[in-house]
């Protein structure tokens, strides 16, 4: 079992690979760079804030486009090319599909978050001339970044497994930005009354809270992240994108496939 | 093959023709439309939906309006406008974006508060930015400084600016110096030791070289308005005595007890006209002089940045 979702995991990389995904690395070397040049002359006192900022918010916009565009033709460009019955004519269960097809598009992100972590940290030395012992907090928002790339590529793969590739993309995307408003919705929540509350409080917890992720402000100013929040965001990535695949693992179990 | 190739430089051509093309029409297109700019342009105008609209991504939209905000001080302050209209609302949206984004407040207020053609003229507005950098980064003691700094220059308010000074120094770590000028400005002290101390600090505090540069004109400007204060004094001194003004700056110096002929930071002699006003030799090397100008005489604009 472990092998076969391992083997699929492979595959699913080494095709976004071929699929020249990783081209992403050469626009974010030249933006970053570019940024990193220019800010120091039409800015005052912002280069290593810039480099911080533009940076991470690369890191983690780049890698959710890459994780929508991939994650939504994992399974549906299976069908399309009819290579999904090759596979599961074989001692591939349905489920085995899904998870490996999960892991090798997490694994192509954080290759590519690697990467681009290379290059901002590169970045950072250039405009700084010396590291520093907060730019290690660089780190946890590289780390959310990926928390937040897990869920997103559930949710792809969720939206993949019975819709087409453009109603899933726009699923996926629509949820990205409701899950960017969730403290929002909870709040509007807390506003509503009767039958009203409960449906917009249903609906606050069932999105994505990507908020919660996003720490690139607080650590470009060198704002220490409370070990806690570490905790409660690894925990609540784990449950909401184990809670997606399994969903996506349902319903592809009981898809008609002829 | 070859006609493949030849295909291949066609093409080539005419994208670079094409690239070419279109550029130039866009340029004469921005020259027909010379106020079409980004400059005068705020899409967006409050802070509020640009911050729910940044999707979590505020930190770089601050970075972008700050150097929107920069460059709009910038282009205008260049052409010796009079008006920055959208200056405040820049600045405004981008510490709503990002309240901890110091350099906008300190950077801001001194864009703001200097009268033309030094700044906007708007030193209420750079204590309003202040304000609400005070109240969002309230251990921060340098913008207290700042805000101090706007009360003494700008507006003269003393009591206010001792008031933010005294604030400061409570701050823990605050610069010992605080206290020392909220005491000088509780009892108006020498205004050009207050302003020499001032300048000193701000030279002192800041790494950026621009910033020290300009505390350095400021420091030289003061040295002449001080000789020229103390030498107008003198000659008016020398005219209540003899009945007639000195003829030339040696009789002065002579009659007065002056160690010799004074001369400027640069050792450029004072010059004495024959209307009996005290000038610098090159009255452009000091541009934030107020005083030893010939009449008339215009500065040309300089960036009259505020400590860091």
């Amino acid at each position: 079992m472990k092998a076969r979702i391992v083997h699929i995991a492979s595959n699913t990389f080494r095709e976004a690979v071929r699929d020249r995904v990783l081209y992403n690395l050469i626009a974010f070397a030249v933006l970053l760079s570019g940024a990193a040049i220019l800010v120091g002359q039409i800015s005052i006192d912002i280069e290593k804030l810039v480099v911080i900022n533009l940076g991470l918010t690369a890191v983690s916009l780049f890698g959710i486009v890459i994780a929508i565009f991939i994650g939504i033709g994992l399974v549906s460009k299976e069908i399309e090319k009819r290579t999904l019955y090759t596979v599961l004519s074989r001692p591939v269960r349905r489920w085995e599909f899904i998870v490996g097809k999960f892991f090798g598009l997490a694994g192509t992100l954080v290759v590519n978050t690697f990467f681009m972590a290379i290059g901002v940290f590169a970045a950072l030395f250039y405009v700084s001339h010396k590291f520093v012992r907060a730019d290690a907090l660089i780190l946890v928002a590289l780390y959310f970044i990926v928390l937040e790339f897990l869920i997103v590529c559930s949710l792809a793969l969720l939206f993949s497994s019975f819709s087409s590739p453009l109603l899933s993309a726009v699923f996926a995307f629509s949820l990205f930005v409701i899950g960017s408003f969730a403290e929002d919705l909870r709040g509007f929540a807390g506003m509503a009354h009767g039958f009203t509350r409960w449906l917009v409080t249903g609906a606050a917890y069932l999105v994505p809270n990507l908020s919660a992720f996003n720490v690139i402000s607080s650590i470009a100013h060198e704002q220490p992240v409370a070990a806690q929040l570490i905790w409660h965001n690894t925990l609540y990535a784990l449950f909401y994108a184990t809670m997606a695949l399994s969903g996506a693992v349902l319903i592809f179990e009981h898809r008609n496939l002829k | 093959m070859k006609r493949h190739r030849k295909v291949s430089l066609i093409a080539g051509a005419v994208v670079v023709v094409s690239l070419t093309g279109s550029a130039v029409m866009l340029h004469r297109t921005d020259q027909l439309r010379p106020q079409a700019t980004l400059e005068e342009v705020l899409y967006l105008s409050s802070p509020t939906v640009l911050k729910r609209a940044s999707l979590g991504y505020d930190g770089l939209l601050a970075d972008i309006y700050w150097t929107r905000a920069v460059q709009y001080f910038g282009v205008r302050h260049h052409n010796g406008a009079r008006n920055y209209n959208l200056l405040f609302p820049l600045l405004d949206i981008t510490t709503h974006l990002d309240p901890r984004l110091v350099v906008a407040y300190q950077f801001g207020a001194s864009f703001l508060a200097p009268p033309p053609p030094g700044g906007a003229g708007q030193p209420e507005r750079a204590i309003q930015l202040m304000e609400y950098g005070i109240q969002n980064n309230p251990d921060n003691w340098k913008l207290y400084y700042d805000l101090g700094f706007v009360y003494y220059m700008n507006l003269k308010d003393y009591s206010k600016a001792a008031d933010a000074f005294e604030r400061g120094s409570k701050v823990p770590n605050a610069h010992p110096f605080l206290r020392l000028l909220a005491a000088q400005m509780a009892e108006h002290a020498g205004e050009f030791d207050t302003a020499r101390m001032m300048w000193n600090a701000t030279y002192q505090n800041s790494q950026d070289k621009l910033i020290r540069q300009n505390a350095v004109e400021h420091l030289r400007a003061l040295r002449v308005e001080e000789d020229v204060t103390y030498l107008q004094q003198a000659v008016t001194h020398f005219g209540g005595r003899a009945g007639r003004l000195p003829a030339s700056m040696a009789e002065l110096a002579a009659a007065e007890g002056l160690p010799g002929i004074p001369v400027d930071p640069d050792g450029h002699p004072y010059k004495l006209t024959p209307q009996g006003r005290v000038e610098v030799r090159v009255p452009d090397d000091f541009p934030f002089a107020t005083k030893g100008l010939p009449p008339g005489f215009k500065p040309q604009p300089q960036f009259d940045n505020q400590p860091q």
